[in-house]
C-alpha cells in the first residue's frame, strides 16, 4: 500500500534524543530484529550446512550431495549428516570419506536404520 | 591467521619473470597438491608522512617492487605512490585462465583485492561445481579454479611485492559449502549477506539466514573479510536516492547478525555506494548519507563502491561519476576502495578497462592525498547536519515498523525492502517474498536432541561429548553458553570437535579432497588447445577478454544524425574487414552535424613478430662522451616552437638543464620562444653560428607540423646552409620517419628525452664529419 511521506508526523518521539541516544536506539532495534534470526539458525540445519559438515570430514562434493540427499529422504538430517557418517565410520572401522562413499553407493544404510530408524 | 601446520606447497613454480607471460599449463601442474600459504585478509601497511620524490604523502602505504606508475610519473621521478586503502578490481570474463593474466595486469597498476564474479545461475545450484567449465559473465566458482587462481596470485603478489586479497561470493543455496571451500583454499574475502539471497536471488528467507550463520562462522575462523550486499538496493531501486534509510537498516541487520554468530567487527566491511549521479546534484545528496553511515558504523570497515545505477555506455561519463565517488571516499573514509570498469555499462569488462578503473582510483586517491587536513566537512552546515539526522531517524522509524510488523521475515513479506519511496514514504514497489516461497523453501530442519557435527568451527547447537568443543570465545560456543547448553565452553577444553574423526579439513589440509575435471569437453585443457598454436609460435592477435578473441574498437566521428551514423558505421566496419560489428556507444555531437561512434568488431588477423622489421632503439651515449664532444665542437643550438603555437613545455624538457636537457652536457641553447616564424629560426641559427636547429610543432591541424618542417628544410637549402645544420623537430604527433620524410634529419615524438637528442647529434655529426 502506497503511503505519503509521514516522517514529520511520526518522528516526534525521536526529536528529543541526542545523536548518541538516537544511534544507541538504532543498534538496540537492530539487535531486536536480529536476535530471533540467530536463534532460528542456532537450532536449525539445512542440506547445505550438512554438506559443509561432510566436506570438513574430508568428503568430496558429489559424495556430500549423495549422502545428504539420502539422509534428507530418510528424514535424518536433524541428527546431523556428520553424526550419521561418524557412526558408520566408527562401526565399520574405516575413515569418514570411505564410509561416505559406501553410503553414497546405497550400501550400509542398515547400520543407520538400527540406530535412528528409517529405511535401510 | 592460519594455525595449519607448515606444509610445502605442491606444484611450486619459479618466480614470475616480468618479461615472460604467465604459463597457465605450468600453473596447473601439481595443482592437486597445492595448498594456500596463508589465510585471512591483508590490509596495506600505512606509512604516514611518507617521502617520495620531492613530496610528503599523508595517506599512502608501502610501495611496490614492480608496478606501472601513472602516465605523468616520469615528471615526478617515476614514483608510484600507493594509497592507504585496499583497491579492488572485479574480474569476470568467464574463463579463469584469461582472468589470471588480467589479475596480473591489475596488480601491476595497484589492485590488491581481486574479486572474482560468479557465472550466472550458480547461486541456485545446490552443492559445489567441480572442474573448469566456462561461465557466463563470470566463472563457475570451483575448487580447481579457486586453487589455480590463488596459486597464480601467490606468484603475482611476489612479483609486485604486496599481498593480494582474493575474493568471491558465499551466497546462494550452497553458501555453507562455499564458505568451507573458501576457508580451505585460502580465499581472503567474500560477499556474504543473507538479505541478498532473499531479495535478489529469491532464495527462501529462512534457509538464507540459517545457512548464513554457519557460513559466516566458518569465514570468521580464517579471518576472511566479509562484504555485505546492501549496495544492490541502489542498483535496483527506481529512485536510488530514496533508498538511503533502508540501506542503513540492511547494513545493520547483516552486521549485527554477523557479530552475533562470531565474526569480529573489524572483518566486516559495509558495501556502500554513493547512490546518485550527475546531472542530479549528486555529491550534495550523497554526502549526508556517507556521513550518517560512518557515524553509525564506526567500528566497522567501509568498502566504498562506485555507482553503477546511472552508468551508461560512455566511459568518460562513467569515469567522471567515479571520480566524484572517490572525492566522497576521501572526504569521509574508505578502507577498501572498489572500482567499476568504465565499460561495464556496455559489455562484460575488458582487460584494459580493469586497469583503467584501478588507475582512476589510484590517481584520484593519490591526487587528493591529505586533502582532508585542509578541506573538512562542515558538520554544522545546516543542510548537512539536518540531512544526516533525518536519514538516521528515518532508519530508526524503519526498524520500529519492522518490529511492530513482527520482525524481519514479516517485513519482507510486506515488501519493506527496495521500495522507491523514502521511508516512511512507500511507493508500494518494494520486493516481497513469502516465508514458504522461493528457491529451497521448506528445506530447513530443526536440530534434534542428539544433533552432532564432529568438525571445527560449526555454528549452533552441537551435542559434542563432554570435553570437546571449539576454543572458548568463539561466537558459536558463546551463543551456546548463553543458552546454557555448553557450560564447558568457557572452561579449558581438552579436545577439538574434530578429534572425534582424527582431524577435519580446517585443521589438516591433507584431508582436503580434490576433483580435477568432471566434463571432458568443457574444461581448461580443451580451451587452451584451441589457442596453443598462437601461444607456442608467439603470434599476436588482439584480445579484450579471452586469448585471441580478436575484438577491437574503432572510434569514429561521422557527420550524420545518430541513426544514420550507426548504420554507416557498421558498413565502415565491414570495409575495415571487421567481423560481427556492433556499435557499443554513440554520442550526438549535434543532431545534424554529426555523431561520435565507438564500433566494436572482430579482427581475424594474426601477426608473427618474426616477420616484423623492428628498428633498434636509439643508442644512448655516456654523459662523459657527449660532454667531451660538445666541448670540443663548441656546439650551439637554436630552439623554438614554430607556427602559431604556444606550447613550450616539450621544448623546455629537451633543452633545460633542470629537466636533464641539452644544457646538461654543455650545449649552448638559444630559446627563441613560441609562435616563432620558421624564417626567424633559421636567421637566428645563422646569426649565432649554431650547428643545430630544434623546432617544436605540437599543433598538427591541417598538417601544420608538416608544412613547417618542409619550409625549414627548403629555406636552409635556399640559403645554402642545409649541410652545415642538423634540423631536428619534435612534438606529440611527430615520428622520426615522418620528420625525415619532410626534410628533417630526425624527429622526436612523445616521451623523447634530452639524452636521446644529444646522442643523435653526436652520432650524426661524427658520421657526417661535421
Amino acid at each position: 500500500m502506497a503511503r505519503e511521506d509521514t516522517y514529520l508526523q511520526i518522528r516526534g518521539h525521536l526529536a528529543e534524543l541526542s545523536d548518541e541516544q538516537l544511534e544507541a536506539r538504532f543498534w538496540e532495534l537492530a539487535q531486536q530484529v536480529v536476535d530471533p534470526l540467530v536463534e532460528l539458525a542456532r537450532t536449525h540445519t539445512s542440506p547445505s550446512i550438512e554438506r559443509s559438515v561432510l566436506m570438513r570430514m574430508g568428503v568430496d562434493s558429489p559424495t556430500c550431495m549423495a549422502v545428504v540427499g539420502a539422509c534428507g529422504k530418510r528424514g535424518l538430517l536433524g541428527h546431523g549428516a556428520g553424526h550419521i557418517l561418524l557412526h558408520c565410520s566408527t562401526t565399520w572401522g574405516c575413515p569418514a570419506p570411505e564410509a561416505a562413499r559406501r553410503l553414497a553407493a546405497g550400501e550400509g544404510w542398515d547400520t543407520v536404520a538400527q540406530k535412528w530408524g528409517g529405511a535401510a | 591467521m592460519s594455525d595449519m601446520a607448515p606444509r610445502p606447497a605442491g606444484g611450486a613454480m619459479p618466480p614470475l619473470d616480468p618479461d615472460e607471460k604467465i604459463d597457465i599449463a605450468k600453473l596447473l601442474e601439481g595443482i592437486a597438491d597445492y595448498r594456500p600459504r596463508r589465510k585471512g585478509w591483508h590490509w596495506r601497511e600505512q606509512l604516514p608522512d611518507q617521502k617520495l620524490h620531492k613530496f610528503v604523502y599523508k595517506e599512502t602505504s608501502k610501495g611496490l617492487t614492480n608496478s606501472i606508475p601513472l602516465p605523468a610519473a616520469h615528471y615526478f621521478g617515476d614514483i608510484d605512490p600507493q594509497p592507504d586503502c585496499v583497491v579492488t578490481s572485479e574480474i569476470a570474463s568467464g574463463r579463469f585462465e584469461d582472468d589470471i593474466r588480467r589479475m596480473r595486469m591489475a596488480a601491476w597498476h595497484g589492485a590488491d583485492h581481486i574479486m572474482v564474479i560468479r557465472t550466472a545461475g550458480q547461486s541456485h545450484m545446490a552443492g559445489l561445481l567441480e572442474g573448469t567449465p566456462e561461465g557466463v559473465g563470470g566463472i563457475a566458482v570451483t575448487r580447481k579454479q579457486v586453487r589455480a587462481t590463488r596459486k597464480a596470485l601467490d606468484l603475482i603478489e611476489d612479483e609486485v611485492g604486496r599481498p593480494i586479497n582474493f575474493h568471491s561470493y558465499v551466497s546462494g543455496v550452497a553458501g555453507a559449502e562455499m564458505a568451507v571451500m573458501f576457508a580451505e583454499e585460502g580465499v581472503n574475502g567474500a560477499h556474504q549477506d543473507p538479505q541478498y539471497n532473499v531479495l535478489y536471488r529469491n532464495i527462501n528467507m529462512y534457509r538464507s539466514f540459517v545457512d548464513a550463520a554457519v557460513a559466516k562462522h566458518v569465514m570468521a575462523s580464517v579471518r576472511m573479510a566479509q562484504i555485505d550486499g546492501a549496495h544492490n538496493a541502489n542498483a535496483t531501486a527506481v529512485e536510488a536516492w530514496n533508498v538511503m534509510p533502508e540501506l542503513l537498516v540492511q547494513h545493520a541487520i547483516n552486521s549485527a547478525y554477523s557479530v552475533a554468530v562470531g565474526m569480529p567487527k573489524e572483518d566486516i566491511c559495509l558495501s556502500t555506494v554513493p547512490p546518485d549521479a550527475a546531472p542530479a546534484p549528486c555529491m550534495r545528496m550523497d554526502l549526508p548519507y556517507a556521513v550518517a553511515l560512518r557515524d553509525l558504523f564506526g567500528d566497522y570497515k567501509m568498502r566504498a563502491q562506485e555507482n553503477t545505477r546511472y552508468m551508461e555506455a560512455d566511459s568518460r561519463d562513467a569515469t567522471v561519476s567515479h571520480v566524484m565517488n572517490l572525492v566522497i571516499s576521501r572526504l569521509t573514509s574508505a578502507d577498501v576502495q572498489s572500482t567499476i570498469t568504465p565499460d561495464e555499462g556496455r559489455n562484460v569488462p575488458w582487460h584494459y578497462n580493469n586497469v583503467a578503473a584501478v588507475n582512476t582510483a589510484k590517481q584520484s586517491l593519490v591526487g587528493m592525498d591529505g586533502l582532508r587536513e585542509m578541506v573538512k566537512l562542515d558538520r554544522e552546515a545546516p543542510e548537512l547536519k539536518a540531512k544526516v539526522r533525518e536519514i538516521k531517524e528515518r532508519a530508526v522509524l524503519f526498524f520500529e515498523a519492522m518490529l511492530r510488523e513482527g520482525g524481519y521475515f514479516a517485513a519482507v513479506e510486506e515488501a519493506y525492502f527496495v521500495d522507491s519511496g523514502i521511508y516512511p514514504e512507500t511507493h508500494d514497489d518494494g520486493i516481497a517474498r513469502k516465508g514458504d516461497g522461493g528457491v529451497a523453501a521448506g528445506s530447513i530442519v530443526e536440530r534434534a536432541a542428539d544433533y552432532l557435527a564432529p568438525v571445527c568451527h560449526h555454528f549452533g547447537l552441537n551435542h559434542l561429548p563432554e570435553g570437546y568443543g571449539d576454543a572458548a570465545g568463539e561466537g558459536g560456543a558463546a551463543a551456546d553458553a548463553a543458552a546454557g547448553e555448553a557450560a564447558a565452553a568457557a572452561a579449558a577444553l581438552a579436545h577439538k570437535p574434530c578429534d572425534l574423526i582424527g582431524g577435519c579439513t580446517l585443521c589438516d589440509a591433507e584431508k582436503v579432497p580434490f576433483i580435477d575435471e568432471l566434463d571432458p569437453e568443457d574444461n581448461v585443457n580443451v580451451r587452451l588447445a584451441q589457442t596453443a598454436e598462437l601461444r607456442e609460435k608467439g603470434l599476436i592477435k588482439p584480445e579484450v577478454q579471452w586469448a585471441a578473441d580478436g575484438w577491437v574498437v574503432v572510434t569514429m566521428f561521422l557527420p550524420a544524425a545518430p541513426r544514420v551514423a550507426e548504420l554507416a558505421a557498421l558498413e565502415l566496419g565491414k570495409a575495415m574487414n571487421l567481423q560481427a560489428c556492433e556499435v557499443i556507444n554513440k554520442q550526438v555531437m549535434h543532431p545534424a552535424e554529426g555523431t561520435l561512434i565507438e564500433l566494436k568488431g572482430r579482427l581475424d588477423a594474426v601477426v608473427d613478430p618474426a616477420d616484423l622489421t623492428i628498428p633498434p632503439e636509439p643508442v644512448v651515449m655516456s654523459d662523459a662522451e657527449i660532454k667531451a664532444f660538445v666541448s670540443e665542437k663548441k656546439l650551439k643550438c637554436v630552439a623554438a616552437t614554430v607556427g602559431e603555437d604556444e606550447h613550450s613545455v616539450g621544448m623546455r624538457e629537451i633543452i633545460d638543464i633542470k629537466h636533464g636537457g641539452l644544457e646538461k652536457w654543455g650545449f649552448a641553447c638559444e630559446y627563441l620562444g613560441t609562435s616563432v616564424p620558421v624564417e626567424k629560426v633559421l636567421d637566428a641559427a645563422l646569426e649565432h653560428a649554431a650547428q643545430i636547429v630544434l623546432i617544436s610543432t605540437i599543433i598538427s591541424h591541417g598538417d601544420m607540423h608538416r608544412d613547417n618542417m618542409q619550409k625549414l628544410a627548403d629555406l636552409a637549402v635556399e640559403k645554402g646552409v642545409r649541410d652545415k645544420l642538423l634540423l631536428i623537430s619534435g612534438g606529440t604527433q611527430v615520428t622520426d620517419e615522418l620528420a625525415r620524410g619532410w626534410g628533417m634529419d630526425a624527429g622526436f615524438g612523445r616521451g623523447a628525452k634530452g639524452i636521446g637528442v644529444a646522442s643523435f647529434v653526436v652520432t650524426t655529426m661524427r658520421e657526417r664529419g661535421m
